[in-house]
């Protein structure tokens, strides 16, 4: 059932839902690299809570209006028009008074989020026959979604995802120094209203599949394991959409084949195992790279003072450099030096006594920025600059 | 004082690459800078100079529509600031940026592009090439594929310039430039300038080293929220005038010796 579901072979409308999840996901992983990278990753938390009051005073005005009240543009345009007040509520605390972003954040997230949930309370109790599982946009259900709901979420994803790609450049912008962003003529206050707005649209539409509690995730989760992978923005955008995108679509296909699960929470944890297997298998930024290359350094810092002690005729009494050059046949079992390992040594020895006299003389001031004690001369210098070099080093050749 | 800045720009001043007149900029009640006018002469490389606090940033930032002012009026060779974009390049302080943000040196220079390239134009072989010859001017074209946040200070400080050069404006803004960077650096940051000053670029820059004024400028625009004087080095940088711009914050001394240096 579940291989099913993710080669979409569960009919029509399941499929409809999986690829408007996936298209939700991949807006989200690139409207929040930008969130992200502007550091403003936790505002979206504030719009996504601030949303309930929004749904639930939509359901009510729809129901006193005479409708069902389920209708999901109207449940959306409440939620959008309420969390669109907390976010101006939010940047009113900020730039207005002395508060911080951080608890202007904490106050409005959870003032709306408490005033949603006793709304819900009252139409629970007011229209017990009626009420419409309200509570599912919560955490997110797509069981028993129509087939105009699915594609109003895809088209919203979509039309995210074409603002995202059109404004990349100030968004960076701005997001990597804001001020040359706005000697550019850029205005710093209309790239984060686009910004926030952006964060919006993701929230409203994700609203009924991710659910308003867990929306945050989808926007921080895929920038964040797609950093490990790239230093380039463009192409954090562009991994960024895809774990958002694979989260969606496997968490909508895994929830299809368990319809009593809510969907957010199975989206959620998609993507944190996605943003594990980066953190720890990138290359570059991951922490298994990290801790080999830590590991291939210290071996190296290792075999180079093993030799250069040899070179000098020190005796060598740690442990794994005495393995390390036994290993590499550099010394023999009882410690003696090979013919081999004395000249390596020389040549250590010569490359470090080459290295001093060219981070002492003035003209060769780049290259001594290069010193680590280990790169060997001859990938920083030409030949010739060697030779000049090694014009410093013939009178001391007898010390 | 004033008498000196107005004799020094004379009925030109709105043709200047850089003038401004009455700008007060003021972050809650006490301005930061203060009724200031003053010209930038074209194809000069000019110095602004005063103590912490004086508002040499803020000038700069106000001047580029980076601080919205109190009052006061900024024109860029007589025509509002917001039509003359493309022709003032802005090199911030090293301080404001986010290092650790996912870019290499080649896209923060191609960066200084994007007004040319637009919302969806794309980047080149051309724009590329450009990119490269600006790092090569400044000395990083062996840097183009690293990581910013691996660059030493000085490093940093001279992408920012190519960042600058690639705008391929005329009047450069920088504000301190040579704020903490190495020797190399600001060797490789002054050379530049002067080729930019040779070319027929106008250059402003907040400095706060008095000892390498009379070196680097032509021309010292004194200031201490209130302008001081400005004009040729040999007129304005003088131990009186320093003497009204640092008050007692300067050792007279210490002065004398720059002012002579």
């Amino acid at each position: 059932m579940l291989w099913q579901a993710l080669t979409l072979q569960l009919g029509y409308n399941a499929t409809l839902v999986t690829l408007g999840a996936a298209m939700l996901g991949m807006a989200a992983g690139a409207t929040g690299t930008f969130l992200y990278l502007s550091k403003r990753a936790l505002v979206s938390d504030a719009i996504s809570h601030a949303t309930l009051p929004g749904v639930v005073l939509g359901f009510m005005a729809m129901v006193a209006m005479g409708s069902d009240g389920r209708f999901l543009p109207g449940l959306m345009l409440g939620s959008a028009l309420s969390a669109g007040l907390g976010l101006l509520v939010v940047t009113w605390l900020t730039t207005r008074t002395r508060l911080a972003e951080d608890a202007a954040i904490g106050a409005v997230l959870s003032v709306f989020f408490g005033f949603g949930v006793v709304l819900l309370t009252v139409v629970q109790v007011m229209d017990a026959g009626r009420q419409a599982g309200l509570e599912t946009f919560l955490l997110g259900a797509t069981a028993g979604m129509l087939w105009n709901e699915a594609m109003l979420i895809a088209g919203g994803g979509a039309l995210v995802l074409a603002l995202v790609v059109l404004l990349r450049r100030p968004m960076t912008l701005v997001a990597f120094d804001p001020g040359y962003a706005m000697g550019q003529g850029i205005s710093l206050r209309a790239v984060e209203l686009v910004m926030m707005g952006l964060a919006l649209g993701i929230t409203v539409v994700g609203l009924k599949v991710v659910g308003l509690v867990l929306i945050v995730a989808l926007l921080i989760i895929p920038p964040v394991a797609a950093r490990f992978w790239s230093e380039r923005v463009g192409a954090v955008v562009a991994i960024a959409g895809l774990i958002g995108g694979l989260s969606g679509y496997a968490g909508a296909a895994i929830s299809a084949t368990a319809p009593a699960l809510p969907t957010g929470p199975i989206i959620v944890l998609t993507g944190f195992v996605l943003f594990v297997l980066s953190l720890l298998l990138a290359p570059g930024r991951g922490v298994l790279a990290a801790a080999l290359r830590h590991l291939r350094f210290q071996r190296r810092v290792h075999l180079r003072q093993g030799l250069l002690a040899l070179a000098t005729g020190q005796p060598v009494y740690e442990p794994l450099t005495l393995r390390l050059m036994r290993r590499a046949g550099l010394v023999r079992a009882d410690g003696v030096a090979t013919e081999a390992g004395r000249a390596m040594a020389a040549r250590a020895r010569l490359d470090e006594r080459r290295w001093q006299i060219l981070r002492s003389d003035p003209q060769f001031e780049a290259a001594a920025a290069r010193y680590d004690g280990l790169t060997p001369l001859e990938e920083v210098l030409t030949a010739d600059q060697i030779a000049a070099v090694d014009q410093g080093l013939r009178p001391e050749g007898a010390v | 004082m004033a008498l000196e800045l107005v004799g020094s720009a004379p009925q030109k001043h709105d043709d200047l690459p850089l003038s401004i007149r009455g700008l007060t900029v003021s972050y809650g009640e006490k301005p930061a800078v203060f009724s200031v006018d003053v010209g930038f002469q074209p194809g000069q490389m000019t110095a602004i100079v005063g103590p912490n606090g004086a508002g040499k940033s803020t000038l700069l930032k106000a001047a580029l529509g980076i601080v919205t002012p109190l009052s006061g009026q900024v024109r860029c060779h007589g025509r509002p600031l917001a039509e003359m974009r493309a022709r003032i390049a802005y090199v911030p302080q090293r301080a404001s940026v986010d290092w650790d943000f996912p870019a290499r040196v080649l896209d923060v220079v191609l960066m200084g592009l994007y007004r040319d390239l637009g919302l969806l134009g794309r980047i080149r072989g051309q724009h590329r090439a450009r990119a490269m010859e600006c790092l090569e001017r400044v000395g990083m074209e062996g840097f183009a594929a690293r990581q910013i946040g691996q660059l030493s200070g000085g490093q940093q400080q001279r992408v920012f310039l190519a960042r600058a050069l690639a705008q391929g404006a005329d009047l450069y803004l920088l504000d301190e430039p040579f704020a903490g960077v190495d020797a190399a650096t600001e060797k490789a940051i002054i050379t530049v300038l002067k080729d930019l000053k040779a070319e027929g670029a106008t250059v402003v820059a907040v400095h706060h080293d008095l000892a390498t004024v009379p070196d680097y400028f032509d021309r010292v625009f004194l200031i201490n929220t209130t302008a001081i004087a400005e004009g040729p080095v040999a007129e304005v940088f003088t131990p009186e005038n320093l003497q009204t711009a640092y008050g007692g914050r300067l050792a007279l001394a210490q002065m004398g010796g720059a002012a002579a240096g």
